[in-house]
């Protein structure tokens, strides 16, 4: 599990480790079933040795990591500060965009559709680059071909920037910024 | 409007098209429709401008005002230092002919006549003597890579073709800006190429061009993008230079998965 997904995931508010799982879970759906329980916790320890995250473990439970309650430290709070604001592409991970969205809303930390935009921006300078460079291209050639494949892969994705930014207009105008 | 001295200066600005507070509403009271909301717009010579919307965000009401096809309820607007929102509907119809190129999604071309007679018609319209007419509509369509195609009919052409001698008539009289809506929306991939062809061709030559699209890759052969949403400005971006963000050489290798980088 990316080490910034959870730290973000606590930017709402401190949590349990179960919780968090929960979180993912309903955020992910199917596309999370391959993620495994433990990960959360693996990254969660790693995470707390560098100082970004605290754990304090609730009077009268168990010493299980389940039962601990997690929290952002001031590094944490900043490194999710910057990965919201961070534009990355062109290894396009969905499911860390989307959790972004997520996680920025959840946290009332940055606005999706500002993220939304960004992102957009840059694909479009891509695509824009991508496109010049087949347009200069003879026509059928070898190279076209290839660049024509990055183009409308390019294409996909900011097709899928246009649904991820409908979906959270609608969530801002009906006032839900959860998912929950 | 004000007749003010400021008002004044702004018309001597150099904008090609320049809208203040421009609105385009439809109805009234409780089913009052704001397709264009205050939108203030600067569109430099030369500059090729791309807005993208959803459907009924009121991009294509925006072209239609920036080319005087309609009215503004409110608001001022200028095309290469005129004002528009006051001028009479005769000036207007002398606009749209010699001072805006038209090109819309479904071609609108006619289809009785050939391809070099749509392309001339304008030029009639205009006044030009039917032999400098033809002369000019032949090196159009020669521009636009159909010159044998000049007496076909539209309906003996594909979609991409027939784009290209709208293209071609649009540029007719010499306009000193192009509004096209959704160019490419009806066509294929192979000739939505040749139309973005056409157009960076166009742009390199210096022509002024304002394009309303769903289709990204048009949007993105534009030096600017505006993002429209309930008929007002949302997002305007600049898409020429570089973010900073990656090297913009090795750009289109790890686009195409040759230099994977580690994250």
């Amino acid at each position: 599990m990316q080490q910034e997904v959870v730290l973000a995931m606590l930017a709402k508010e401190p949590s349990h480790g179960y919780e968090l799982r929960a979180r993912l879970r309903h955020a992910l759906g199917p596309v999370g079933e391959a993620l495994n329980d433990g990960q959360v916790y693996v990254t969660l320890a790693r995470l707390e040795k560098a100082g970004q995250v605290t754990s304090e473990q609730l009077h009268g439970q168990s010493e299980k990591s389940d039962r601990r309650v997690y929290a952002l430290t001031a590094a944490g709070q900043e490194r999710v500060a910057n990965w919201l604001a961070e534009v990355s592409w062109p290894r396009p991970d969905l499911a860390e965009f989307h959790l972004k969205l997520i996680a920025a809303a959840a946290a009332g930390l940055a606005d999706p559709i500002a993220i939304v935009d960004a992102q957009r921006r840059e694909l479009l300078r891509r695509l824009r680059e991508a496109q010049r460079a087949a347009m200069a291209e003879p026509d059928r050639s070898d190279a076209g071909l290839l660049l024509e494949g990055i183009v409308l892969r390019l294409q996909a994705d900011l097709r899928w920037l246009e649904a991820c930014e409908r979906s959270w207009t609608g969530r801002k105008a009906s006032g839900t910024t959860s998912t929950r | 409007m004000k007749g003010t001295a400021k008002t004044v200066n702004d018309t001597g600005n150099s904008s090609m098209v320049r809208a203040r507070g421009l609105c385009r509403h439809y109805g009234r009271d409780a089913s009052l429709v704001r397709a264009v909301d205050h939108v203030d717009l600067d569109v430099t010579p030369g500059e090729t401008l791309a807005i993208m919307g959803p459907s009924g965000c009121g991009k294509s009401t925006l072209l239609h005002l920036l080319g005087g096809l309609d009215r503004p309820t409110a608001g001022e607007l200028w095309l290469a230092g005129q004002r528009l929102d006051q001028m009479s509907e005769r000036s207007m119809a002398a606009l749209r002919r010699h001072t805006v190129g038209f090109v819309f999604q479904a071609f609108h071309l006619m289809d009785e006549l050939t391809v070099v007679e749509n392309v001339e018609l304008p030029l009639l319209l205009a006044g030009r003597s039917p032999r400098g007419s033809r002369r000019r509509a032949t090196d159009l369509i020669d521009q636009v890579g159909l010159a044998d195609r000049a007496r076909h009919l539209p309906s003996q052409l594909s979609g991409g073709q027939r784009q290209r001698v709208a293209i071609a008539r649009a540029l007719a009289n010499e306009p000193l800006v192009v509004l096209a809506d959704e160019p490419t929306g009806n066509l294929d991939s192979e000739a939505t190429l040749d139309v973005l062809r056409l157009l960076e061709g166009l742009h390199e030559a210096g022509q002024t061009i304002v394009i309303v699209t769903h289709d990204s890759r048009i949007a993105a052969t534009a030096d600017r993008l505006i993002s429209m949403r309930d008929g007002a400005f949302v997002d305007d971006t600049r898409l020429t230079g570089g973010t900073g963000i990656t090297g913009s050489d090795d750009q289109l290798g790890a686009l195409a998965g040759l230099t994977p980088e580690d994250a």
